[in-house]
């Protein structure tokens, strides 16, 4: 999956409107992932998944954090995401088809909060980033 | 039952023609390789054409459509869908894996016209509801 250049520009206005919103977004993209899909919910044992938890909060910032810096060196995300290929690869081996669910969830975010953003055009592409991103983060796993 | 009241009431609201038209079209530009099962709709050239193209808005009525029918008999949809899984497995030769991407879409374009009333408990509801509609269609396949 390559990025051309009008996928980035795409990706980069989505990010730039969503400015420091990123945080709530993937807050809330967490929380639809683990009500869509229950089973998301076994990688977080730990966590208190109710609605508004600061846990989910959390962690929705640190992987808003994680596409914001993939997104601002779009053109090496395995480079800005080697540390976390790692982690993923090493000690959470989050089964990949998770990604795809949680990318899903994040499309949908996005949809309810900047509809006028998510042109088919800007879809396409920030669907090919997330592809993107998850494949980095799942490159080392074998 | 309060997941069929989620869907029925999103339905209600949704405009059949233009929602179904608008998620065949971004079918089409987000994923372009399932352009494969319309060489005869003319120009596909780009997302302007696509979401211009008179046959995919045709098309994408008419599927939305018979997901209607899926949702008038939410006890039944495989008996509902066991003609159509039949034609799309003997004439159209469809990849179910298409009914799935499709769904995931109609989800994205549900959540970007009815926003904050797409609540995660809706999402759920309708996410299941895409499942068993792609399963019930792909059930004759053989």
């Amino acid at each position: 999956m390559v990025l051309s250049a009008s996928d980035k520009t795409n990706v980069k206005s989505v990010f730039s409107k969503a400015g420091s919103q990123v945080d709530d977004l993937l807050g809330e993209a967490l929380e639809r992932m683990f009500t869509t899909y229950p089973q998301t919910k076994t990688y977080f044992p730990h966590f208190d998944l109710h609605h508004g938890s600061a846990q989910i909060k959390a962690h929705g910032k640190k992987v808003g954090a994680a596409l914001v810096e993939a997104c601002n060196h779009i053109d090496d995300i395995a480079g800005a995401l080697s540390k976390l290929s790692d982690l993923h690869a090493q000690k959470l081996r989050v089964d990949p088809v998770n990604f795809k669910l949680l990318g899903q969830c994040f499309l949908v975010v996005v949809a309810i909060h900047f509809p006028s953003v998510l042109t088919p055009e800007v879809h396409a592409s920030l669907d090919k980033f997330l592809c993107a991103v998850s494949a980095v983060l799942t490159a080392k796993y074998r | 039952a309060e997941e069929k009241q989620l869907i029925t009431s999103i339905w209600s609201k949704v405009n059949v023609e233009e929602c179904g038209a608008e998620a065949l079209a971004r079918l089409l530009i987000v994923y372009p390789w399932t352009q494969r099962f319309f060489s005869s709709f003319g120009n596909l050239s780009s997302p302007t054409a696509i979401v211009g193209n008179p046959k995919v808005r045709a098309h994408g009525k008419k599927v939305l459509t018979s997901f209607g029918e899926a949702i008038k008999n939410l006890d039944n949809i495989k008996t509902t869908y066991a003609k159509l899984s039949e034609l799309h497995c003997d004439k159209l030769h469809v990849d179910p894996e298409n009914f799935r991407l499709l769904g995931d879409i109609l989800i994205i374009v549900l959540a970007s016209h009815f926003a904050r009333d797409f609540t995660p408990a809706c999402q759920f509801a309708w996410q299941k509801l895409v499942g068993v509609v792609a399963h019930a269609l792909a059930r004759k396949y053989h």
